[in-house]
């Protein structure tokens, strides 16, 4: 059961040795897991405290467009509304970043720069990820050459599914390496689990330590392309390995839930579970994101009717 | 920081009468000789109602009331009717769960959360399963013909007032019988409301029948000679006095009685939800659950790792207000259970062990506890023999899966047990060798009314829950 | 212009498939008369298509509904119980005049399907203690057995009973978890449309009962001869040689079948007899060890 081990850069020494940590790694139980993340549901979350909760949520939010008819007139119209939520009140918090395709991020970049918002750019044949690893590396470089603060990388689910826990671990070892930029801090790495596809609570908790082991700055869900994509207990599940992650070698990593968190009571359960599983440190954008597109304007009527007290609709938020 | 600002369940929902009669033959009555007494919030000490202390002549009017309903209507009544009216209260108290919630959370101190999705759903479903039994008897194993006992007497405490009162009358009127229920004396409101929900149902009256009191009408109603059957669900103690009580007598008895649980942790248990477990085990309802997993035994080799997690999962724990929609945990029932949760956690003191508990702030009025473990705690000491009926763990340690049945099965008592390990093998193994009526494997504290429920040895005899739960009212 | 003068809005029957009132995609329908041959309402006939769409239906709600906890069957069940007694002035209307009775024989009808409902409803959470079991080994197993439902059933309801004997064959099939076809009696179809309603507003998922009003001699035989349909009941089925030829059709992937009129439903008790036949016992085995 020990995940407080000593000298846990050992583990990825071997193909075996990876392979024993991480199925002694404590299994999940699915009944259980899903009990607790359904009662940190019920947390009622009202007044003062839901009006934090829904400026700390805007605040994180990954602004995202990743389909075929993506263009940068769509880029820049997301990239606007990323940076100025609400065109009618200068106080809503901006989003923490625009979340594109590599070829689209110059786009993004023109358009956010000097606003404080990022620009992360999905990487690696998202989102399959089934492609050659220099493919997947000239897509990362493209995509932090044209400006991408972030990469959000997909693991190889294949490999992972047949025991190449190497191959995934070496991969974004790979990855991470190219996210540098001269002169600069490198480019943050969300590693892409896709836990729909894992199908287990037990992989979760597996492909997190790995992407964790391997070095990735978040661990992120999904890509929003398959269902069941963000669920309540697997990030519960994420952020429990996130916490004994820092318990075991002192170094903190983000989560990212994505895909499927359309509401705004959604997004503050997924907060109450940040709360109360990793823990408060957790709680800002630099520890936490929502990958989403229709959340944001579901903050915003919720932001709008705590402020004025009356319920608001779809006329009063932008559509981009 | 993400504090949680206040979010009160509103009282609003429910009106409590500023005094109450004693519910029998269908409507409220007088004393005849009694007395009266208060119930208060705990959570405030605020006076909430006056009630009626049923004397003897109250008591006799109300079995005299079952018998009467019993020999003129009720034993006449065909199964298929009588599951009619059981399901008819399902539904009453279903649609009117908010209001039984927001009562049994102001009289009980329990938090809303735990009335709303434990107490009030769990109170509804039993009446709804057995209401489903009326009719078909003859399907339960217990003979092609079974017939009941005549009138119950039925005696409950004050952890989960209403469930525990859908537990005894559920059945009861199912298999054919009329009822007198004695709910405790800190908890008698939502037995009360309960009258409306068998008037609302137009159940005939004089089946069931209210007698509030104390321990003085609990042993008016089980001395009475013209009661068949009692069911009681209280202390070991008072449950050795009926048993005594009855001796030599036709009265048929069942008890629920104490229980000083073990909840097994093994080296390869789901960690995180079996610290859940442990929490939940111990910390749900303040720990007034007679199942409650009060003895923690965790297998040595990963004593600190878990204990560890405990604590940190400790801190995360909200006590206060009950009625805060936010509340993990909430008031103790009574000055006189806050006294001996006291008064035993000084004995652990004083026996040697480490006590500790999360910071935590207690409000000013009301009875509180922190929720409070003992590390270092041993068989010999007594923390970890007796009951102590509050939020307070005890933890010892095991290193083999024969040792932790060894030490789990060495009380005199035998109500529940946890067991928590991936082997599935082990599971049924220690389910197997573990003298408890209820084992609980990678989970703890699930109730059901198709599980029977009950003890072995000084936990008590007789099963609640199931078709095993027919049988004490059948003959 | 006076009270009598008034027309009244007459409905349309149509077929329950998938939680939805379709038309028979043959586009066709029959007349239906009451007891004294006098015209009642034009009915749709079912053909072989809307069968394979019912069976569709059945397959496609079966994961939701057998995965469901019991005790929420069972509350579904007596939703639909109190659903038939809010409309029990309709029932004994369609029964007087599909069966000929008097009001009061009618009303006794209707009564009785009413708790027969009830009874089954009572089962859901109860069959799994009567039915299943622990078995005593003669090793270090733990070794249980645990009834769950076959999948769809195909029924081919009373022809004179058409509302008792219809919720008589009915209920015990749903109450398991099992999904249903039903083809109704041809000559009396009302009670049947009239259940059909009480099912989509009781929140009974769509597809877990699909009606099919028409002649069972044309539907019928596809129903038995579908692989996908797991049980078929012949209550209605009068003709020996029909019913034979079913059973001989059924046995092309085995389905679970009811003879005509047996298990006897028209009883007071009709015990688990209706349950069972749809339902497979599965035993499970695990080592007891350290």
């Amino acid at each position: 059961m020990s995940t407080s081990v000593a000298g846990v850069d050992d583990v990825t020494a071997s193909e075996t040795s990876l392979r024993r940590f991480l199925a002694g790694l404590p299994g999940v139980d699915q009944v259980g897991a899903e009990a607790r993340a359904a009662t940190l549901a019920t947390r009622s979350i009202k007044t003062t405290a839901k009006q934090q909760a829904l400026d700390t949520a805007i605040s994180m939010i990954d602004l995202t467009t990743l389909e075929g008819q993506d263009t940068p007139g769509k880029v820049r119209a997301l990239s606007a509304k990323a940076m100025r939520p609400d065109p009618t009140d200068s106080s809503c918090p901006s989003a923490a970043a625009v979340c594109v395709y590599p070829d689209l991020v110059s786009a993004a970049a023109s358009t956010v720069a000097g606003s404080g918002v990022l620009v992360a750019s999905v990487a690696t044949a998202f989102p399959s990820g089934r492609a050659a690893l220099d493919v997947k590396l000239a897509d990362t470089r493209d995509a932090i050459e044209a400006g991408a603060d972030e990469i959000d990388m997909v693991i190889d689910r294949g490999a992972f599914l047949t025991g190449r826990y190497s191959q995934v671990h070496d991969e974004i070892v790979t990855i991470k390496a190219a996210c540098g930029r001269p002169g600069r801090e490198p480019a943050h790495l969300k590693v892409i689990l896709e836990t729909g596809e894992l199908a287990t609570y037990d992989n979760v908790r597996r492909a997190s330590w790995l992407a964790m082991l391997a070095g990735a700055d978040f661990i992120k869900t999904s890509t929003g392309k398959i269902s069941p994509a963000a669920t309540l207990p697997v990030a519960l599940v994420m952020l429990e390995a996130v916490r004994d992650f820092r318990l075991a070698t002192g170094r903190m990593v983000g989560v990212k839930p994505a895909g499927g968190i359309r509401s705004a009571k959604d997004a503050i359960r997924h907060l109450v579970v940040v709360n109360e599983v990793a823990g408060p440190e957790w709680l800002s954008s630099r520890w936490f994101r929502f990958g989403a597109s229709s959340l944001l304007n579901d903050l915003l009527l919720q932001r709008t009717r705590m402020l004025t007290g009356r319920y608001s609709g779809p006329d009063y938020v932008t559509l981009d | 920081m993400f504090e949680y600002a206040p979010a009160p369940e509103s009282r609003s929902i429910v009106d409590i009468a500023s005094s109450y009669g004693l519910f029998i033959g269908g409507e409220f009555v007088d004393t005849r000789d009694g007395h009266t007494f208060k119930t208060i919030s705990p959570a405030s000490e605020e006076v909430l109602a006056e009630l009626t202390e049923a004397g003897p002549a109250d008591v006799d009017a109300a079995v005299a009331a079952a018998r009467r309903a019993y020999d003129r209507v009720w034993s006449k009544t065909p199964g298929r009717e009588r599951a009619k009216y059981l399901y008819r209260i399902a539904r009453i108290l279903a649609e009117r769960s908010r209001e039984f919630a927001v009562l049994e959370t102001l009289d009980n101190g329990k938090p809303i959360r735990e009335s709303r999705d434990v107490d009030v759903p769990l109170a509804s479903a039993w009446f709804f399963y057995y209401a489903g039994w009326a009719d078909k008897l003859a399907y339960a194993g217990l003979g092609s013909d079974p017939q009941p006992v005549g009138v119950a007497g039925q005696i409950i405490p004050w952890n989960f007032p209403l469930m525990m009162l859908a537990w005894k009358i559920a059945p009861a009127l199912a298999a054919g019988n009329t009822v007198v229920l004695k709910p405790a004396e800190t908890t008698p409101l939502t037995a009360l409301l309960f009258a409306s929900v068998c008037q609302q149902a137009e159940l005939p009256p004089g089946v069931v029948n209210i007698v509030t009191g104390a321990g003085a009408t609990g042993q008016a109603l089980v001395a009475h000679p013209d009661v068949d059957k009692i069911a009681f669900t209280g202390s070991t103690e008072v449950g050795k006095a009926i048993a005594r009580a009855v001796a030599g007598t036709d009265t048929k008895v069942t008890l629920e009685l104490g229980g000083k649980a073990a909840n097994v942790i093994f080296d390869d248990a789901p960690v995180d939800q079996a610290v859940e477990g442990i929490v939940n085990g111990i910390f749900f309802n303040q720990g007034h659950v007679c199942c409650a997993g009060s003895r923690l035994l965790v297998q040595e080799s990963v004593y600190d790792e878990v204990l560890e997690r405990l604590k940190r999962r400790m801190a995360t724990l909200r006590l206060g207000d009950p009625m805060d929609k936010n509340t993990d945990v909430g008031a103790i029932n009574s000055r006189e259970q806050l006294t001996r949760i006291r008064e035993l956690s000084e004995v652990g003191d004083a026996e040697g062990a480490q006590r500790w508990s999360a910071a935590c702030e207690l409000p000013e009025h009301g009875f509180w506890f922190p929720p409070t473990i003992f590390t270092g705690v041993t068989q010999a000491h007594r923390i970890a023999r007796e009951e102590i009926f509050g939020p307070v763990l005890s933890i010892l340690t095991f290193r083999t899966p024969a040792e932790a049945v060894e030490k789990a099965n060495n009380t005199p008592y035998g109500l529940s047990a946890g067991v928590w390990t991936e082997k599935g093998s082990r599971i049924l193994w220690m389910a197997d060798r573990l003298r408890a009526g209820v084992v609980w494997a990678n989970t703890f504290n699930r109730f059901d009314p198709t599980s029977p429920f009950g003890g072995y040895k000084e936990s008590g005899h007789g099963r609640e829950g199931g078709r095993h739960g027919l049988e004490a009212y059948l003959r | 212009m006076s009270a009598s003068d008034r027309l009244d809005v007459r409905k349309t029957y149509k077929l329950y498939i998938g939680g939805a009132f379709p038309r028979s995609e043959s586009g066709r329908t029959y007349e239906a008369f009451d007891a004294k041959g006098t015209f009642l309402a034009n009915v749709a006939r079912a053909s072989r298509k809307d069968a394979r769409d019912a069976v569709s239906a059945a397959r496609k709600a079966f994961a939701g509904w057998s995965g469901a906890t019991p005790y929420n069957r069972g509350q579904v069940l007596y939703r639909v119980a109190e659903m038939l007694e809010g409309r029990r002035e309709q029932f004994i209307a369609e029964v007087m005049a599909g069966e000929g009775l008097r009001r009061s024989g009618a009303g006794d009808v209707v009564d009785r399907a009413i708790d027969r409902w009830v009874w089954y409803a009572g089962w859901a959470d109860k069959i799994a203690q009567v039915h299943g079991s622990a078995n005593a080994v003669a090793g270090p197993y733990f070794d249980f057995s645990l009834p769950e439902p076959t999948g769809i059933v195909a029924t081919i309801a009373p022809q004179e009973s058409s509302l008792f004997g219809l919720v008589s064959v009915l209920a015990p099939v749903i109450v398991t978890g099992n999904t249903a076809v039903v083809v109704t009696s041809y000559s009396r179809p009302l009670p049947a449309m009239t259940l059909a309603e009480v099912l989509a507003t009781s929140d009974v998922p769509g597809g877990v009962v699909n009606v099919l009003t028409g002649d069972s001699t044309e539907v019928g035989p596809w129903l038995a001869s579908h692989m996908d349909v797991n049980g078929i009941d012949l209550a209605g089925v009068s003709d020996a040689d029909l019913a034979t030829a079913l059973e001989e059709a059924a046995a092309d992937n085995l389905k679970r079948v009811l003879r005509p009129g047996l298990p006897a439903w028209d009883v007071a008790d009709p015990g688990i007899h209706r349950m069972t036949p749809f339902l497979e016992t599965k035993t499970v085995w695990h080592p007891i060890g350290v």
